[in-house]
């Protein structure tokens, strides 16, 4: 009985794992298919010749690498931004007393519950008047504060304990210093993790650069894969898996390598 | 905790600015155009007050895409929830094969949308799709996932279902490992079946976690774009547009910036209206703890 319950919950599990990591293996199957064994029904599950050349047609359809540069100089920017706005905003709200601070810090968290798909039209006018449209920065600057990011690095200097910071002051440490050598190396984790956060929504987002731009001059990958669907003579199913497959590798390569803190950093947006 | 009388006010700057150009004032600025008749290229703007938003309660279009996001959301939110809550219970062991299907299911959360939606697509194609060989090894006739009128909005609502499931999941394993063992090793003493575990312990304790969870899911559905915008375009025959696309479409396709922003403001009182709800629950839920 024992045994048949444990064959039974296996089966089940594998069942779960084939229904979620399926379509992404039959994604990168399809895309070393041949155009004509895409359209076989019944399905091939395997590619008689592996067609590499679909992944160098993908790449050669449009300005790859123009959209592969600008995704890299597109997030490390917000990166770079988001980082530096919000730790300066989580140090003052913990470590700091000043009027003004409740209503302030509920507004940058309000903003955790206002989605960018609902303020795009006006800033999209914005960028049009002052001539910041089809530019890195009308992709960029309305990225530049992350509230879920002020509250989670907030959380976390909140737990350094005051006597450190005290032990600095005596020292005659000045407040950036502090800030420099105290809080932030105590918050290293939580720092890798909203880096990883900010890397991962940024590198895919599909919506802000296709509402903001109107040329390839600054026009994203997701973009440039998405546009590889359009094509006259029917969609070759084989050249725009490879071309997903450009999008998600470098998502794949990070998720792999920092797995359990991206696991972390997902959930804990769920605890507090 | 340390008086200065600036400095403080300093470190929030930065983003304070952001937070004003690119929250405060936009939402200022739509409402603000959602009383003008504009269409973005002529310099003239008419004036023409409430006219937007009696238009658009008429407009049937704008209706069935109330009535479509309406499905969506509560199809989305309610399967998500209950069937990650009941994956969480299964899963929430720390054996390696467990750990290994969490990871698994989790992974679509990360892929980019374009991807996914692109893949579904390729998957519900009616003619070679893998979904329907699927359907066909089963002896079932076959579907026309995206291209029927009354199946298209459901296909979307499986794709979201799909890629968020394993995030929810995983938040819900994190919220059975915070209930303290105690409560558990009780109920084990009395005797208690697991199903009145779940409902008399398992929901009772969790119940933060399913509130938040809920609203963070309903806000997401709310900005459902990606798959719309690449498998369907508000197809066919309008039976998978909402808010957000049709934000979109009336701004970016028919040039009707005030009756675009009219439906902004629309969306924005919906999500006003679920904050404040979330935000007076939470402050109760802190207090209580």
């Amino acid at each position: 009985m024992e045994v048949v319950k444990k064959v039974l919950r296996y089966a089940l599990l594998a069942v779960l794992i084939l229904i979620f990591v399926a379509p992404f293996v039959w994604m990168v199957l399809t895309s070393f298919k041949s155009l004509g064994e895409t359209l076989t029904f019944p399905p091939e599950l395997f590619p008689k010749a592996w067609q590499v050349q679909n992944y160098a047609e993908a790449w050669r359809s449009g300005p790859f690498l123009h959209y592969l540069v600008n995704s890299l100089v597109v997030t490390v920017l917000v990166l770079l931004l988001q980082m530096t706005t919000t730790v300066l905003a989580a140090y003052a709200f913990a470590c700091y007393d000043f009027k003004g601070k409740g209503v302030l810090f509920l507004l940058i968290i309000i903003t955790m519950m206002i989605p960018e798909q609902l303020t795009f039209l006006p800033i999209f006018l914005m960028m049009s008047s002052t001539g910041l449209l089809n530019t890195i920065w009308s992709l960029v600057l309305p990225m530049g504060v992350s509230a879920f990011g002020t509250f989670l690095l907030r959380q976390r200097f909140m737990q350094i304990p005051n006597e450190l910071i005290e032990a600095a002051r005596l020292d005659n440490a000045s407040e950036m210093r502090i800030l420099r050598y105290i809080m932030l190396p105590q918050a290293k984790s939580t720092l890798t993790t909203l880096a990883l956060f900010s890397f991962i929504s940024t590198w895919n987002n599909y919506f802000w650069p296709l509402v903001m731009t109107t040329n390839d001059a600054v026009r994203t990958l997701p973009l440039g894969v998405a546009m590889l669907r359009s094509s006259q003579n029917g969609i070759a199913w084989n050249v725009l898996m490879a071309g997903n497959i450009i999008l998600v590798l470098p998502i794949i390569i990070v998720y792999l390598l920092a797995h359990k803190k991206i696991v972390d950093a997902f959930v804990y947006t769920g605890i507090k | 905790m340390t008086k200065h009388s600036s400095f403080p006010y300093l470190l929030v700057l930065p983003s304070l600015v952001f937070f004003g150009c690119f929250f405060v004032f936009p939402i200022a600025y739509m409402v603000y155009l959602s009383l003008f008749d504009w269409n973005f290229v002529t310099p003239t703007m008419n004036f023409v007050a409430l006219e937007n938003f009696k238009t658009l309660f008429a407009d049937a279009r704008f209706r069935q895409v109330v009535v479509n996001t309406v499905i969506y959301t509560v199809l989305t939110v309610g399967l998500t929830q209950t069937l990650s809550l009941l994956l969480a219970v299964a899963l929430n062991k720390n054996e390696k094969i467990y750990t290994l299907t969490q990871t698994a299911i989790f992974s679509p959360y990360i892929i980019s949308l374009v991807s996914i939606s692109m893949l579904w697509m390729w998957m519900m194609d009616v003619d070679y799709g893998l979904l329907n060989y699927v359907l066909h090894l089963f002896g079932l006739k076959e579907v026309a996932w995206i291209t029927d009128p009354n199946v298209a909005l459901y296909s979307l609502v499986l794709i979201s279902v799909w890629k968020s499931i394993g995030y929810y999941t995983l938040i819900f394993i994190a919220g059975l490992q915070s209930i303290p063992k105690y409560i558990h090793e009780a109920a084990i003493m009395d005797n208690t079946s697991p199903a009145r575990k779940f409902i008399h312990i398992t929901l009772p304790m969790l119940s933060p976690t399913i509130f938040f969870t809920g609203i963070t899911s309903l806000i997401a559905c709310f900005k459902v774009f990606e798959t719309i915008a690449i498998m369907t375009q508000g197809g066919p025959a309008n039976a998978t547009n909402t808010f957000v696309y049709f934000i979109y479409e009336y701004g970016f396709k028919f040039f009707k910036i005030g009756y675009a922003s009219a439906a902004g403001v629309v969306l924005l009182g919906i999500v006003s209206v679920l904050t404040v709800i979330y935000f007076k629950t939470m402050a109760k839920r802190v207090y209580y703890q």
